[in-house]
């Protein structure tokens, strides 16, 4: 499988007076079409940065990202909207939707945006909105919808113009757990099945059961990429009565020996 | 086209809203559209006969401040002004005051009484009945308006009455024809011949006891009409240099010196600009606002790859969309409140003073949603993702 993403050594540096803060740090990531990843870490880690420089809304100060084959830092402006709206599928944690455009009108607005609006898009919406269970809901409007609803529609638009990045911000985070799962389920049945790259950034361990590989970053460093189905089974805990494993292993406060998890599962990345 | 579609669909699905705001533009308007009617209704009521005067260039008396109640024009003075190269036609005119009595108990009705030579510039065209064309005929032609407000026809028989000296004098005058509006003072204007106009005007003392010298009647201004309207300037320099003791001007200049006029003009145009400027703030206000609670959403938008010009301009249009609906909204009220406005309240809405009020309100709205504007382009796509630059 081809790279959709790769990052070479990229940084993000704040520099305020004499304070300069390193938001992101030599990260070097690939993620490869039909690969889901789940970039976790505690608050401040760096992983939002990342996915904004991924997401082409902020410009890297050193390193490079590609996607799909082009170079973000070498793009303009006007060319990077361009970029966001044909190449990149987003769901937020917070404003998803537009409130006031129906289901239906949310999902086409990517096809208008596109200049891809015409009955094969508009036929396309309607079988991605009952597959993801909202066929009896393409007429409502997002004030009408659940929590959970509404991060379906999201999903729907993140992939109905066929973009070759999606990306998740805490898609989950105002869920309850069987919504959760749910929707990062749903998420990830589609980026398998439409072949796309998917990133996550969540801070729900418990979700990274549905993704091919966690990548942890810590103090803007990935710290560590796992890989390993069973090591990931094991960080996303292995039962319902588990406790969440919330960002085990950083988060200072928390006893590692109380949680079950066993650090040495984390397998480093070569 | 996309700033378009948010644009429509954000006031569709928000229409109480909207329809809320456009509603107090709707007053803004109205509010906007009466002070301009009053503004023309009350300049129509001072300059109506001037402004509609059948002469290019006025000739008043030198140094009376252009006043036509003061101004003092001889017949010699006449002659010189006839004999200026360019001159067509001079019409001396005189002004007074008189009032219309009726015997059948009709309100009575202040007048100004206006002298001019039948055939020459100054008086009105008749366009009901006829013109005046005898110099000693007891006949009048009337202002249109009134004739309707008072009943009056042609062929009826008016009655004027004047002080002089200390006396009423009544005359009776035969309404020859109609004219159309042609207010003076703020009052209707009666067009009588000059030495019907010397007669029965008020004076100090009784008839053929006043004017300049002996029974010479003294003319207010003199109306010229020129071979050469495109000549204005030139002819009036001429007659002004060749005829000793005057002052002419252009017809705009001359009403625009009837006393009071500038004054209420300023007034009423300072009022107008302030509500244009309480209009400006209104909608600036209100949109504002407006797009603060949906930069988040506007920040969604862009960080999803909406550019910059749809997002400014879906705020652009929708503010057109919202103001120019209050707009006509207030037109059409206002239109129907002026169709049950009582008579004599001076609101007089003409076509052009209309649309160009209309216009400017349609472009407060822009100009007052200019930071909206500015707002919702410089909205960070980051703040979508809980970031900023």
């Amino acid at each position: 499988m081809e790279n959709i993403v790769e990052t070479r050594s990229v940084s993000k540096i704040y520099e305020t007076g004499d304070l300069v803060v390193r938001a992101v740090d030599q990260a070097s990531l690939e993620v490869k079409a039909g690969e889901f990843v789940a970039l976790v870490g505690p608050s401040g880690s760096g992983k939002t940065t990342m996915l904004a420089m991924l997401a082409a809304l902020l410009q890297p100060t050193e390193g490079q990202i590609m996607i799909d084959g082009q170079d973000l830092s070498k793009m303009k402006e006007s060319r990077r909207v361009k970029f966001r709206r044909e190449k990149i599928g987003f769901t937020f944690q917070a404003n998803n939707l537009v409130p006031y455009l129906t289901v239906r009108e949310n999902i086409e607005l990517m096809l208008r945006l596109n200049g891809d609006y015409d009955k094969v898009g508009q036929q396309r919406t309607v079988e991605l909105l009952t597959r993801l269970g909202l066929g009896d809901r393409m007429n409502n409007l997002p004030r009408q919808l659940s929590g959970g609803q509404k991060q379906r529609v999201a999903i729907a638009r993140a992939l109905i113009h066929n973009p070759s990045l999606v990306l998740a911000d805490e898609p989950t985070a105002s869920l309850d757990t069987e919504r959760a799962f749910q929707v990062v389920e749903i998420f990830s049945d589609l980026i398998h099945e439409q072949k796309k790259a998917g990133i996550i950034v969540t801070h729900d361990l418990r979700m990274v059961r549905f993704v091919d590989k966690v990548v942890q970053m810590m103090d803007g460093k990935i710290v560590n990429i796992i890989t390993d189905p069973i090591a990931i089974a094991a960080l996303a805990g292995s039962s319902q009565g588990t406790p969440p494993l919330y960002l085990a292993g950083f988060e200072p406060g928390i006893p590692v020996k109380e949680l079950e998890y066993q650090p040495n599962l984390f397998v480093k990345s070569a | 086209m996309i700033s378009f579609y948010l644009a429509i669909k954000e006031v569709w699905r928000n229409k109480s809203r909207f329809l809320l705001f456009s509603m107090v533009i709707a007053l803004i308007t109205t509010l906007v559209l009466f002070i301009a009617g009053l503004a023309e209704g009350l300049a129509t009521a001072n300059r109506e006969y001037l402004a509609k005067l059948d002469g290019e260039l006025v000739v008043f008396q030198e140094n009376v401040d252009l006043s036509t109640i003061t101004s003092r024009i001889s017949e010699s003075t006449l002659s010189n002004v006839r004999r200026v190269p360019g001159v067509a036609e001079v019409g001396p005119v005189g002004f007074s005051n008189a009032t219309i009595v009726f015997s059948d108990g009709r309100e009575d009705v202040d007048v100004s009484l206006i002298g001019f030579e039948p055939g020459y510039p100054g008086g009105a065209p008749a366009f009901t009945g006829r013109n005046l064309v005898n110099r000693l005929a007891e006949e009048t032609v009337i202002d249109g308006k009134m004739a309707q407000s008072a009943g009056i026809q042609v062929g009826d028989i008016i009655t004027i009455k004047s002080i002089q000296g200390t006396d009423e004098e009544y005359f009776d005058l035969k309404v020859a024809g109609i004219t159309d509006g042609r207010q003076y003072f703020f009052q209707p204007s009666i067009f009588v011949p000059l030495e019907v106009w010397d007669e029965i005007r008020p004076q100090a003392a009784l008839a053929g006891a006043g004017g300049m010298a002996g029974s010479e009647i003294a003319y207010n201004i003199l109306a010229v009409q020129l071979d050469d309207p495109a000549a204005l300037e030139s002819t009036a320099a001429a007659i002004q240099t060749q005829v000793e003791d005057v002052e002419v001007t252009d017809v705009v200049t001359a009403y625009e010196a009837t006393p009071g006029y500038a004054a209420q003009q300023s007034t009423l145009n300072t009022q107008r600009g302030f509500t244009l400027l309480i209009g400006i703030l209104v909608i600036g206000g209100f949109f504002q606002i407006q797009t603060l609670q949906k930069i988040p959403n506007i920040g969604m938008l862009k960080a999803i790859g909406t550019g910059n010009r749809t997002v400014g301009g879906a705020v652009v249009l929708q503010i057109l969309a919202v103001t120019v609906f209050g707009v006509l909204l207030g037109a059409a009220s206002t239109l129907a409140l002026s169709l049950g406005l009582p008579e004599g309240i001076p609101i007089v809405f003409t076509g052009q003073a209309a649309a160009a009020a209309i216009l400017s309100l349609i472009l407060i709205g822009p100009l007052g949603g200019l930071v909206s504007v500015w707002m919702a382009v410089k909205a960070e796509p980051l703040m979508a993702l809980g970031l900023s630059s």
